[in-house]
């Protein structure tokens, strides 16, 4: 029962990150990334105990509400981005099946080296990681290149909590995803609020 | 009292209280004040002994625990804790000269105690995930509120966040090689990741297209300042690397390889600088080039090899904070780094262009600058290669000809007479600096003290 949850984790995973780059709509972006989190709980959590997943996937949310609310609160839009996003999806969900291959591929080997990882543990994490480096590739707009670090990391974290589950590195990690948040909604705001003085002249 | 409170959580104490109450005014002599003090401390005070002043005994202890792991600062750290807090006291009291915004202030001890615990925690592979915290809080320095990001930055958070899983991952592959060296595939994979997240925290080419990007793009003091104080932490942690794996040091394919990185940041570096016709862009490919002199002198395998990284690293911190220092002071003036811009600012900002040109040439290995006697030091460990002598020698004398287009643009003005347009703080900071690299230059003997036990922190890498 346990093995088909975390399967259904993957399938959940596959769809979020392929949302995440064919969609222009932020809101449905924040959306499958809150998901693509609740995902990464349940496949950490194989290895980590409860509290600890519960830790990643609550900083995970509030990212996506600190994304969100700054985004809600920008009224000058990207509109140059947004029009480039809307073109190529084709691409994407052809790149996005490039990585779903070479999961397919690399899950079994990776399993045989490092034995109990689980293979859909594996599978999520490779799927996040290469979903998160397109993401980056193909685009320069900073909330999306959040996104994409966001998703890389997320996958990381997959596959790293099955080989260290230290608190210090659940903590760092932690600290890192919300510093992503925050730097990155530090970087949508600057430049789009006009100067409070003479001095920042 | 223990050796990480006061070289980590007091720093960071106090650049969040500057960050929360001080003023403008006062933010940088407090910051400068308090990392002078520390550096002073760290000198003075050997760390793990104790010291009986009157019939008071103190003793700094070297270790404390948070959330199970450990935090340790042993005796030989105290030199490098000196000199670390002493480039970056000379760097907070450089902000008022600089007009740089006071939260440089609080956010570089920030930073600095943040890469100060990277050299601290233990297992020190958890320092890639701290170097990704200080590099996070760099931002803030980098894109002021009122300015829209540039790609540059985005491109140097990018990176940064990049090399932080390739380093985990290949510190745990790494135990498993120490378990069975003779498993060809693991230690392969473990190489492999270990370059690729060096090469993005070294910024190695082709990463390293956002410094000059950055350098354009935002204030050259906080970028100086990035410039100046990740690189020192990286190459401290890689040092680290090589010192406990007895296989990276004795990998000849690892060393090449290295090596030729190094070799091709000095020379692309040298020659791109050579080409620019902006005097951030050059500032960042001779930061550039210098990165990849560590990088070569990494790939040397000689017993001297710490003794002359740090020889190195030590003129760079003051080489960069007077250039980026100079450029904040003519910025201000031209409101561009272009050729066009600055055309004959000497005889309106002399101490600024002066003091400009000699932390360039300096950076050049130029005699009698604090910049020559490693120079000098890394091609007498070369001779016996004359070919990666050869690329060294480009690299230089690209930065030299860059810093003669510097100056002859400077000076090319048909304007009469001279005035001096810094400020007395200014004036100051850059002579100071300036005399400072001339002493290093002169007598380079000073630093000896400094070097002499640095080698005790990288036992294996001096043996």
């Amino acid at each position: 029962m346990l093995e088909i949850v975390s399967w259904i984790a993957v399938v959940l995973i596959l769809a979020t990150a392929t949302a995440m780059l064919i969609d222009t709509d932020w809101r449905i972006n924040l959306g499958a990334l809150a998901l693509q989190y609740l995902a990464m709980f349940w496949l950490v959590t194989r290895h980590l105990p409860f509290a600890m997943g519960s830790a990643k996937l609550i900083t995970g949310w509030m990212v996506v509400a600190i994304l969100g609310m700054t985004r809600l609160g920008l009224t000058n839009v990207d509109d140059e981005e947004e029009s480039f996003f809307s073109q190529g999806q084709t691409f994407r969900i052809a790149l996005m099946g490039i990585v779903a291959i070479v999961t397919v591929g690399a899950t079994p080997s990776i399993e045989s080296a490092i034995p109990g990882l689980g293979l859909p543990v594996i599978a999520g994490g490779l799927l996040l990681i290469g979903g998160g480096i397109i993401h980056l590739g193909i685009t320069t707009n900073v909330m999306r290149v959040i996104l994409g670090l966001l998703t890389m990391l997320a996958g990381f974290e997959i596959l790293y909590a099955a080989i260290e589950s230290a608190i210090l590195v659940t903590g760092l990690l932690a600290v890192v995803n919300l510093g992503l948040g925050v730097v990155g909604s530090y970087l949508m705001l600057a430049g789009s609020t006009p100067l409070e003085s003479e001095e920042d002249l | 009292m223990s050796a990480p409170i006061l070289w980590i959580a007091i720093p960071f104490i106090t650049g969040v209280l500057i960050f929360l109450i001080s003023s403008e005014r006062y933010s940088a002599w407090v910051g400068g004040g308090v990392s002078a003090i520390l550096s002073l401390i760290a000198f003075f005070i050997p760390i793990d002994t104790a010291l009986l002043i009157g019939n008071v005994s103190i003793k700094i202890a070297p270790a404390i625990q948070f959330f199970g792991r450990s935090f340790e600062l042993n005796t030989a750290d105290g030199l490098l804790l000196a000199i670390v807090y002493g480039l970056a006291s000379l760097w907070f009291l450089g902000t008022e000269a600089s007009g740089t915004q006071s939260r440089f202030v609080s956010l570089g001890l920030m930073i600095v105690a943040l890469l100060t615990a990277s050299i601290a925690v233990e297992p020190f592979l958890y320092a890639a995930l701290l170097l990704e915290v200080a590099a996070m809080l760099v931002i803030p320095l980098l894109v002021p509120p009122y300015q829209k990001a540039g790609q540059g930055v985005v491109r140097f958070l990018t990176y940064q966040t990049l090399a932080m899983p390739f380093i985990l991952f290949s510190g745990w592959m790494l135990t498993g090689v120490e378990a069975s060296p003779s498993d060809l595939g693991t230690t392969l994979q473990a190489g492999v990741m270990l370059g690729l997240g060096f090469a993005f925290l070294f910024a190695v080419f082709p990463l390293y297209n956002w410094i000059p990007m950055l350098m354009e793009e935002t204030p050259p003091y906080a970028t100086g300042f990035l410039l100046w104080v990740l690189p020192t932490f990286i190459t401290i942690f890689a040092l680290g690397f090589l010192d406990r794996y007895s296989w990276l040091r004795n990998s000849s394919q690892l060393t090449s390889a290295i090596q030729f990185a190094g070799l091709f940041m000095v020379a692309s570096g040298g020659i791109f600088a050579a080409l620019q016709r902006h005097l951030g862009r050059m500032l960042a490919y001779s930061a550039i080039s210098q990165t990849g002199l560590i990088l070569l002198i990494f790939g040397l395998q000689s017993i001297q090899m710490v003794n002359l990284v740090f020889l190195t690293l030590i003129p760079r911190g003051l080489e960069l904070a007077i250039w980026a220092l100079s450029l904040s002071i003519l910025k201000r003036e031209a409101y561009s780094l272009q050729f066009s811009d600055v055309q004959g600012l000497s005889r309106k900002y002399p101490a600024a262009t002066a003091a400009l040109i000699f932390a360039h040439l300096s950076m050049a290995g130029f005699p009698l600058l604090a910049g020559f006697p490693s120079r000098l030091s890394i091609w007498q460990s070369l001779t016996t290669d004359l070919g990666i002598l050869f690329w060294v020698f480009v690299g230089m004398f690209g930065l030299l000809i860059a810093a003669i287009r510097t100056l002859a643009v400077f000076v090319m003005t048909e304007e009469p007479g001279w005035e001096l347009n810094e400020s007395w703080v200014q004036v100051t900071m850059l002579g100071l600096g300036v005399s400072g690299l001339f002493i290093l230059g002169l007598f380079p003997q000073i630093l000896q003290p400094l070097l002499s036990n640095l080698p005790s922190l990288f036992e294996r890498l001096s043996q």
